[in-house]
């Protein structure tokens, strides 16, 4: 065992060891003509709209890897506090631990000042943590939330540039929905008339772009409480066989039958050495 | 001072517009200045077992290799904590004056010095305190924490590297 005589002391966080063993290595794949495996994308659609009493999201639940789907419903709206959640498109990895860290630091926050956590804090700490990675960390996030100001809908880029709008889309599918919301989009909607609006712009996602499909997650913030809708439209349902290859019983006709008796002469039983 | 009572209307847009820049320029040199005390580039030196060029890691030896770092964010990344204290420093300095930044770096250093064993991982509670660090986490936290690194230092060498007797 090789152990360093005088180490220095290790940091935590990321470890840019094997960065160039890693450039070499898919140098020498693509030499050879295969290729590293793709890290899971969720190529997305996911919206988020701003309503009288509050905020919804919107998003698809098709999750892909290069050009497979990895998963069929997997869930994209994240949970940062009780009253702000976040919708994430971009490398599934990266979207789920930024919005977990970011999650506990906004209840450490608001153990420290002891108030309800406000969207910008959220928006800021965010911004932060994308802009000191330079864009590495591929995730474009849906900020949505309602605090003592009222509610509020951040997008934020991977490169840490955000934008507080009262409609906003991202990912593979966001053209589709944007032109959804383009189209039919008016301030201060009641609440059916705006789920349906979310509802038909992820629909145009789902129907128009390969990345996004399966079904429709919705979450509704407001004032007076919290709606997770999971699934709020099963957009496409997985087909069902309509014939059956199996024979049924009496389709071939008997002819004869014999019957053999068989005699149990000796029964033994080997036990398994299982130490 | 005396300038200033007696001076005419242009004469005091200037003077403030002077006094402006020259605090502006001022601020930019200090932090320019501390800058230069981050980590050098030379020190993306390949380490392996021994200090030999570690080729499972980091690929053959050249001189690019040594020279540039092998991800672009890898130097910012080393750097982000101290750049981060003095950006501070700097601020404080200006809000406050020389003698905030003065007495937290005495504590800064107190603090620094509380530590276990050369070997052993220390929780640096007092200096994450003074920084703030203790009421948030990043990924310094959750990956490659460093009380689960696979690599130890030789006790008694480091011990004796310690007090000087290697």
């Amino acid at each position: 065992m090789a152990t360093l005589v005088v180490s220095q002391s290790p940091v935590g966080g990321f470890s840019f060891e094997n960065c160039k063993r890693n450039a070499v290595l898919e140098a020498e794949a693509t030499k050879v003509g295969s290729s590293l495996p793709a890290a899971r994308k969720t190529g997305t659609t996911i919206c988020g709209v701003v309503f009288k009493d509050g905020v919804i999201l919107g998003a698809d639940t098709r999750a892909t890897e290069g050009m497979i789907v990895a998963d069929k419903n997997c869930s994209k709206i994240h949970y940062i506090s009780p009253n702000i959640y976040c919708c994430g498109a971009g490398t599934a990895a990266d979207t789920e631990m930024t919005t977990q860290i970011i999650s506990s630091n906004l209840e450490l926050h608001a153990l420290s000042t002891g108030r309800l956590p406000r969207v910008a804090t959220a928006n800021r700490m965010l911004k932060q943590m994308l802009f000191r990675y330079q864009g590495y960390i591929g995730a474009a996030l849906v900020l949505g939330g309602v605090d003592c100001n009222g509610p509020h809908l951040y997008s934020i880029y991977p490169h840490g540039s955000t934008d507080k709008l009262p409609y906003v889309t991202m990912g593979s599918g966001s053209l589709a929905a944007m032109a959804v919301f383009e189209d039919r989009y008016k301030p201060d909607m009641e609440e059916e008339q705006a789920k349906q609006l979310v509802r038909d712009a992820v629909a145009a996602g789902i129907f128009n772009d390969l990345g996004s499909g399966s079904n429709i997650d919705l979450c509704v913030i407001t004032k007076g409480g919290l709606d997770y809708i999971r699934p709020h439209d099963e957009a496409n349902k997985k087909g069902v066989r309509t014939g059956d290859y199996k024979y049924k019983r009496g389709t071939t006709g008997v002819l004869s039958k014999a019957t053999l008796n068989l005699e149990v002469v000796e029964e033994t039983v080997l036990t398994m050495d299982t130490s | 001072m005396l300038r200033h009572e007696n001076a005419t209307q242009p004469d005091t847009l200037v003077f403030q517009k002077e006094s402006a820049t020259h605090g502006i320029i001022m601020n930019t040199r200090g932090l320019r200045s501390q800058l230069k005390d981050s980590v050098p580039v030379a020190g993306l030196c390949p380490q392996g077992a021994y200090g030999v060029q570690d080729s499972m890691r980091s690929g053959f030896s050249s001189v690019k290799n040594e020279l540039l770092p092998s991800h672009p964010l890898e130097l910012s990344e080393k750097n982000f904590q101290p750049n981060q204290d003095k950006m501070n420093f700097s601020t404080l300095r200006n809000i406050q004056g020389l003698h905030a930044p003065l007495k937290l770096q005495m504590e800064y250093r107190a603090a620094r010095q509380i530590q276990r064993l050369p070997f052993l991982q220390s929780s640096n509670l007092a200096l994450d305190t003074l920084r703030g660090n203790d009421e948030s986490i990043g990924f310094e936290d959750i990956l490659n924490d460093p009380a689960q690194s696979e690599m130890m230092g030789e006790p008694h060498m480091m011990m004796e590297y310690k007090l000087g007797m290697l």
